[in-house]
């Protein structure tokens, strides 16, 4: 295999690489300029459509097909919103490319926003971020002061502004319409689509959001081009039509219980056991892996067979898995407790659920509540298939809400009784050696609460 | 015309009807179970409740494509071919799963809740829930938590609909109630100092589909099984919104707004809403009497002394005494419904061919007020002023105001007047009431004491809106009519009747009569004719025709 050479993390361990004379020393905004003085909007989205790309930010949607949603000849105003509320648990990719390499992460900006018309940008950043606010601030500053941002750039007839925005701390504002809401000032309850954001998004005009990944590969693509771009990767599979690849370099977030935890660039589709024995120095301490994640908690769990499942978009669906998510892999060891897991789990999604669909705001809840009993050695094999029901009945995917936050809820408590039943089922059993049997409704607990 | 498929069942909608699936399902007879979607407020689809299978049939082939998950009815439009299921095993498997959720966290403590009998939590869990709990919950009571001078919050019986934010927020324009916290956490609240405390406020209760908002003015005085509705009209302005006045025992105990496209959509305004009390005071004036006549009734004090007058002698007496009096003028209230108001312009030119008919006192507060939602409330703080207006016109006393009246009896060019009034509150004073003074006879009916009552010498009592029957003409010129809810207090006689024995005709009062008469009898009125809708109609109809 020829030794593949980071592109997105060049700018890595070099001294100021954050600064715009070090990126303009690695060509960067070349490819902008160049772009401004002869090429047509029309041309950014062809180039984007053809390069193969798909959203970097979990669901996987090609970029440049997403461009073309938006309403022909519109009057005004677009945004574009950069989603960097980067939330999902395991999930760095985006901190790295905002503190180490802001530059390349506005020239995707101010390309995107070229292709899609918009000439304001708002950037919606984590709260947590602090550093990577700072690092984007001066890049944005040091891009007005350049003359990328601001009025008739390079002397065109496009302008931009990018307001740089912080969130208040909430998982669900790195849902696309709760994102919306949350920019407009309100709070982030997830939007019923239709409308969707392209037809009518922040403040009801056609509004793109794109991840601050997907915002880096816009800027290699254009300075490395499409070829480039498409040599990497897995292509699609010629016998699904509907498959359109998986192209390029990607960020994986590799954590938990490996010697190297860290954020490494490998080609889409690179296999999680190869991950975490090349990347990150195998399981720690010399144990073995009991359950990985794929891609961000909400994506389930891959058992240490499935790890050979390549992390392209299509891999981790394959083994039962919500899809690649944010390709955040945590490693869980042998020595680790499932039911410790999904307790977590379930505790995460229980205070994230934004509350406005009963399935979710409830079925997190109580979800939680369960576990929480069965920890507390009041544990019934019961509780088991009523833990599946509610994870087999709530989210988009059966219809019962109007966001994904409850699929993510789900998969992990899909995944883990199914893929890791018996463990549960011991686990019951043995903390609760004269209940577990029982079928009929429990009584309340007064240790019960929830956290 | 577009064609829909609900259950089987074909339905014709109208070529540009904009329809939900919960809309088109209730015409097929279908109610599809639903807590936050409401018609007159935005779309949230957050409940789940109307969770239903779609599909669409192909106008060529005629074959059916279902969409295979589910989709909430009161989000997705109905267009020509589309197939609605609202009664496959998946689609009660899902309202029961919702139903179950919504009890997790919920107090259950519907023996102790206002809204027990009329809960769409209740009906919803009988009809579509599954009769075993499988969630580990302690009995608990709900906290409850003052949001305002006219709404008790019941925290942990919320379902978190937000009908009532979404009200504050696009109807009342307001904005007090707000989402705090956030997952099975989430409560409504108020922001800190700022109380729910807007004039459409008790509205919020109405949407609560369950015992979250408590209307303090109702709470814990009935159960609602107990009430009756009357279908009325309020009588707090002229905007003349259609109510429902729920009673038991001729007491009233609350009123609600009754659904009216024409006039109020579902709204009224909290002035009406708790504008009833008056009705039960205990100071109205309960007997007709007359100022007494033989010296030894005589009273020291500076209201003169009275006698009461059997209903039976005020009809023939109060002729009397105006007949013998001579010139005549009559106020007629637009308190008055239209069958009230004619009958008493035909009373008084019975007594006095030349009787100066005019309007009554028509009071008013402050300026129309237009909220965000559209819904306005009149300044004009009576039902009748149009209606009254046009049976004046009738009566050859076009435009006659009350101001006018006033001048002519101050102007002595009357020797006896006839004032109905009939408001909820304090109207005249005691130098308005001094024109008045020097009349032979001065029959004043009222529901209170007021310093023109205590110059009368015929006083009889007036009735309130929900007392009796008739049909009023809001500033808008659209007529409802409605039934009494409840009696009067003992021993009075609503003015139509007195009216009607006046005029010497036979049997009870009947409202629907006096109608029918009245629209045979002028153009103005012929909207009137006939069968008369819920809803009421415009008394223009005819005349834009």
């Amino acid at each position: 295999m020829t030794p593949f050479k980071p592109v997105l993390l060049e700018a890595v361990g070099v001294p100021d690489g954050h600064t715009i004379a070090s990126y303009k020393s690695r060509g960067g905004y070349a490819p902008l300029e160049a772009t401004l003085a002869g090429k047509q909007p029309g041309d950014v989205i062809e180039m984007v459509k053809s390069s193969g790309l798909r959203g970097r930010g979990g669901a996987g949607f090609p970029t440049g097909l997403k461009w073309t949603f938006l309403p022909k000849d519109h009057p005004g105003p677009i945004y574009l919103c950069i989603n960097a509320d980067e939330s999902e648990p395991g999930t760095f990719n985006n901190r790295i490319l905002m503190e180490d390499d802001p530059h390349q992460v506005i020239e995707g900006i101010i390309l995107s926003s070229f292709a899609t018309r918009a000439s304001t940008a708002y950037l919606y950043l984590r709260y947590e971020y602090p550093q990577s606010w700072h690092r984007l601030q001066g890049a944005i500053d040091e891009a007005y002061a350049a003359g990328y941002l601001g009025k008739n750039i390079r002397g065109t007839s496009f302008s931009l502004d990018i307001y740089l925005h912080r969130g208040a701390a909430a998982y669900i504002c790195g849902e696309e319409t709760g994102l919306i809401e949350s920019l407009e000032g309100k709070r982030a309850w997830p939007r019923i689509k239709p409308p969707f954001p392209a037809i009518e998004g922040l403040f009801r005009k056609p509004t793109v959001v794109n991840n601050i990944e997907t915002m880096a590969c816009v800027s290699q693509i254009a300075r490395r081009g499409v070829d480039w771009f498409k040599s990497i990767g897995v292509p699609a599979d010629p016998s699904n039509p509907r498959d359109p690849g998986s192209y390029g370099p990607k960020l994986y977030c590799l954590s938990g219980h490996v010697e190297k935890p860290g954020c490494y660039e490998a080609p889409l589709g690179i296999t999680a056991r190869e991950l975490i024995d090349r990347f990150g120095g195998g399981v720690w301490k010399g144990r073995k892996a009991k359950a990985v994640i794929p891609g961000g908690i909400s994506m389930g769990l891959m058992t240490e067979s499935e790890l050979d499942t390549p992390l392209d978009f299509a891999g981790p669906g394959k083994v039962g898995c919500l899809g690649l998510g944010t390709a955040a892999v945590v490693v869980i060891d042998d020595q680790t407790s499932i039911v410790d897991f999904l307790h977590n789990s379930a505790r995460f999604f229980a205070h994230e659920s934004c509350g406005q669909c009963t399935p979710c705001r409830e079925g997190t809840s109580w979800s939680l509540r369960i576990l929480e009993r069965i920890k507390a050695g009041k544990g019934r094999l019961k509780d088991l298939d009523i833990l599946l029901e509610i994870g087999n009945t709530m989210g988009m995917m059966p219809g019962s809400t109007i966001c994904g936050l409850a699929d993510g809820a789900a998969w992990p408590m899909k995944n883990a009784i199914k893929k890791f039943r018996g463990e549960f089922e011991d686990y019951i059993k043995r903390t609760n050696p004269s209940g577990w049997m029982v079928t009929d409704p429990v009584p309340a607990l007064q240790i019960v609460g929830a956290h | 015309m577009p064609v829909v498929i609900v259950d089987g069942q074909e339905i014709e909608i109208g070529a540009d009807e904009r329809l939900n699936c919960i809309e088109v399902a209730r015409r097929a007879g279908k109610e599809i179970p639903h807590y936050c979607w409401h018609p007159g407020l935005s779309v949230v689809a957050s409940c789940r409740m109307c969770l239903i299978e779609t599909g669409q049939r192909d106008a060529a082939t005629g074959k059916i494509t279902m969409v295979p998950k589910l989709v909430p009815g009161c989000q997705t439009p109905v267009k020509d071919g589309t197939v609605i299921v609202t009664e496959s095993e998946t689609v009660k498997e899902s309202r029961a799963r919702v139903e179950e959720a919504l009890l997790i966290d919920h107090p259950i403590d519907c023996p102790i809740c206002d809204k027990a009998g009329e809960c769409l939590l209740q009906d919803y869990h009988f009809q579509h829930g599954q009769p075993e709990r499988r969630a580990d919950l302690q009995p608990f009571h709900s906290r409850k938590r003052d949001v305002g001078p006219t709404v008790t919050l019941f925290v942990d019986r919320c379902i978190m609909c937000t009908r009532c934010v979404r009200f504050t927020r696009e109807i009342s324009g307001t904005a007090e109630l707000m989402v705090t916290s956030r997952g099975a956490k989430e409560e409504i609240d108020v922001f800190p100092g700022h109380p729910l405390a807007n004039k459409l406020s008790g509205n919020v209760v109405d949407l609560c589909p369950v015992g979250a908002l408590g209307d303090k003015d109702f709470l814990y005085q009935q159960r609602v099984w107990f009430l009756k509705r009357e279908a009325n009209v309020c009588g707090g302005c002229s905007a003349g919104c259609s109510i429902h006045t729920e009673h038991n025992q001729d007491a009233v105990y609350r009123l609600k707004p009754r659904e009216n496209p024409h006039v109020n959509t579902w709204w009224i305004c909290d002035e009406g809403r708790y504008g009833w009390h008056h009705l039960h005071d205990q100071s109205r004036i309960l007997d007709a009497a007359r100022k007494a006549t033989s010296p030894s009734h005589r009273g020291s004090g500076a209201t003169p002394a009275t006698e009461t007058v059997e209903w039976a002698d005020v009809v023939v007496k109060l002729r009397d005494d105006l007949k013998t009096a001579g010139r005549l003028a009559v106020a007629v209230s637009p308190m008055l419904t239209i069958e009230e108001a004619w009958m008493l312009c035909a009373v008084a030119r019975s007594i006095d061919p030349e009787a100066f008919l005019a309007l009554g006192f028509v009071p008013t507060k402050g300026e129309d007020e237009t909220f965000p939602g559209g819904f306005t409330i009149r300044a004009e703080k009576c039902p009748n002023r149009k209606g009254v207006e046009e049976v004046l016109a009738l009566y050859g006393a076009a435009g006659r105001s009350w101001n006018e009246l006033v001048s002519h009896v101050a102007a002595g060019k009357a020797d006896a007047a006839w004032i109905t009034a009939g408001y909820p509150g304090p109207w005249i004073d005691t130098a308005a009431a001094e024109a008045f003074a020097n009349l032979k006879q001065l029959v004043v009916q009222d529901l209170f004491d007021s310093p023109l009552m205590r110059l009368a010498s015929w006083r009889l009592p007036a009735t309130g809106f929900a007392e009796r029957a008739g049909t009023w003409v809001n500033v808008a010129h659209h007529a409802q009519s409605f039934r009494q809810a409840i009696r009067p207090p003992a021993g009075v006689w609503p003015e139509g009747r007195l009216f009607w024995n006046m005029l010497g005709r036979r049997g009870l009062y009947d409202a629907t009569a006096v109608r029918q008469q009245i629209a045979a009898s002028s153009p103005a009125f012929t909207a009137l004719a006939g069968e008369m809708p819920a809803t009421g109609v415009d008394l223009r109809i005819h005349q834009l025709a």
